[in-house]
């Protein structure tokens, strides 16, 4: 690779990194401040763990992307199965145009249309206060499902469908030839698109914001009600632990993934290909 | 025949109800409170009260086509550089685009305060050779740095994605027949990688006409987008049906930009072709 390839890789990194970099550096800082560093100390990372709300907050957001993400697994494979079984094009294709609308549309609308029917269903059913845990749920298994299911159909698209079939002539009931032949052969696709899912509903604010209640704050909610102030620095550390963990499991995954093509492509050259 | 098509219903039905009643209707919702006033009766007057509200949508538009064209001059030569380089630096410098994807984006955005703001990181190096404090925060400059920032991932995966499967035969044939590199690159490079350019825009401008946060935090307030004033009217100004026409309006804006897009990508293939 030529130098200037490399100077340019390397400025594109450094552009990608600086607030990374910043927002690590100031986490240590021993002042309150997020914009003049002071001194060096660690005593924002013994905050992190004294402060309910960021820990409460942490707990409800893991909550919330189990629950979701486990729920349009679910909901998310019959739908792809069921998708995959239509004989009739156009209401297939139908289906799957709906099916892409969450994920085209932007954050802000999908956020805002799922509140007005919240406010107007609440309404009609005289209830005070409707957002809550129940409609953040609803609407991150919206915009989780189509993730699973366009991870799940093309799975399904690469089975042979002899083999449920030669099942059922064996003597199984539809039923348990697609639970013993048909979801062995599609489990990688539900486990991306349960992977998808569960860090799309983490991360996700825009559609949290406006569909979540003042009684149930996942974590990327009260980082935006805590810069709508002040940032402290606890905000920092715990945003530098969470990347020192992704950084630690995402290491882990390539290192495994290349040593398993290192692997295949020894036996490769050993078997004489 | 007939109990396949009837087990096939029975499969759909689950997720056909959850996408009518949590896609489609919340559609309808945003176009029924668009088109009513609070007391439910129907109006247009939201609708022609948009015209205050020009400027905000012309600069949405403006900013978010800059960053989308600068994303994409910085993404299509990394995106080329990158095909070409070493499996293993590849596979290394993908994951370090994608590590701060994984990242809460409010947080990586409120970074940049500190970087760019008048006594932040930059003014301090400047002020170490002389050069007096410049003024970056608040500008359009730096919104449209924080969108270019927060979506470059969306421009260079795509894009990348198309160029490390392209077939090499087909440059090695372009210059073996004589094409120069310059004619290589725009004859056959650039319209096979066409589809990873074209979804790349879309995942970009998207997000970027309907940002709210980065205008809130980098732009200071003053210069308010769609987005900005979307969330103005459901969490402080709680004027539903004004928010919901400003919603309207905005994903017609999108469908209408992703259906010229679509065209102009369809006619340049024929073309092509």
């Amino acid at each position: 690779m030529k130098i200037h390839s490399k100077i340019y890789m390397a400025l594109i990194m450094l552009f990608l990194y600086a607030p990374i970099i910043v927002m690590v550096v100031f986490s240590f800082n021993s002042s309150n401040s997020t914009g003049v560093m002071v001194g060096f100390s660690i005593k924002w990372y013994g905050e992190l763990f004294n402060s309910s709300s960021i820990l409460n907050a942490l707990k409800n957001t893991i909550v919330l992307a189990l629950c979701s993400s486990v729920i349009s697994v679910i909901i998310g494979t019959l739908a792809a199965v069921g998708i995959f079984m239509l004989k009739r094009k156009w209401l297939k294709s139908s289906i799957l145009t709906v099916t892409n609308i969450p994920m085209m549309n932007p954050d802000i609308v999908t956020g805002v249309s799922m509140m007005l029917l919240f406010v107007f269903v609440g309404q009609m059913l005289g209830m005070r206060e409707v957002l809550g845990f129940g409609t953040l749920l609803i609407a991150h298994i919206t915009f989780n499902l189509p993730y699973v299911i366009l991870s799940v159909l093309p799975k399904l698209r690469q089975t042979d469908p002899h083999l449920s079939e030669a099942a059922q002539d064996l003597g199984c009931t539809p039923f348990k030839a697609f639970f013993k032949v048909v979801l062995p052969t599609i489990t990688t696709g539900i486990v991306t698109g349960f992977i998808m899912a569960f860090t799309l509903s983490l991360d996700d604010f825009i559609i949290s914001y406006f569909t979540s209640g003042p009684e149930y704050q996942t974590l990327p909610i009260l980082i935006f009600s805590m810069t709508k102030r002040r940032v402290t620095p606890d905000i920092y550390a715990l945003s530098s632990l969470i990347f020192v963990v992704i950084l630690v499991l995402l290491l882990i995954m390539n290192i495994t993934q290349s040593r398993a093509e290192n692997k295949s492509k020894k036996l490769r050259t050993k078997e004489g290909y | 025949m007939n109990t396949s098509s009837r087990a096939s219903g029975l499969i759909n039905a689950p997720y056909t109800a959850w996408a009518m009643i949590f896609i489609i209707a919340p559609l309808g919702m945003v176009a029924y409170f668009a088109f009513t006033d609070r007391a439910g009766n129907f109006t247009i007057a939201n609708i022609l009260s948009l015209n205050n509200y020009l400027e905000a949508f012309l600069r949405s538009i403006l900013f978010a086509l800059i960053a989308t064209i600068i994303c994409l001059l910085i993404a299509y030569p990394l995106a080329y550089i990158l095909s070409k380089s070493k499996a293993n630096l590849q596979r290394n410098v993908i994951l370090l685009i994608m590590i701060p994807m994984w990242m809460n984006f409010l947080i990586r955005t409120y970074s940049w305060i500190t970087i760019l703001s008048n006594n932040g990181i930059i003014n301090s190096i400047l002020s170490y050779f002389g050069v007096g404090p410049l003024r970056m925060i608040n500008t359009s400059g730096a919104v449209i740095l924080g969108m270019v920032y927060n979506f470059l991932p969306y421009m260079i995966l795509p894009i990348y994605s198309i160029m490390s499967r392209l077939d090499n035969n087909l440059v090695e044939a372009a210059s073996d027949l004589g094409a120069s590199s310059s004619q290589v690159l725009r004859k056959v490079i650039f319209p096979l990688s066409l589809p990873g350019v074209i979804s790349g825009i879309t995942m970009v401008f998207v997000p970027s006409v309907s940002t709210f946060y980065i205008s809130q935090k980098l732009g200071g307030g003053k210069m308010l987008l769609i987005g900005d004033l979307i969330e103005i009217q459901f969490q402080s100004a709680y004027n539903y049906n004004l928010g919901a026409s400003l919603s309207l309006v905005l994903m017609v804006l999108i469908i209408i930009c992703m259906a010229v897009m679509n065209k102009f990508a369809y006619d340049e293939g024929e073309l092509i072709i």
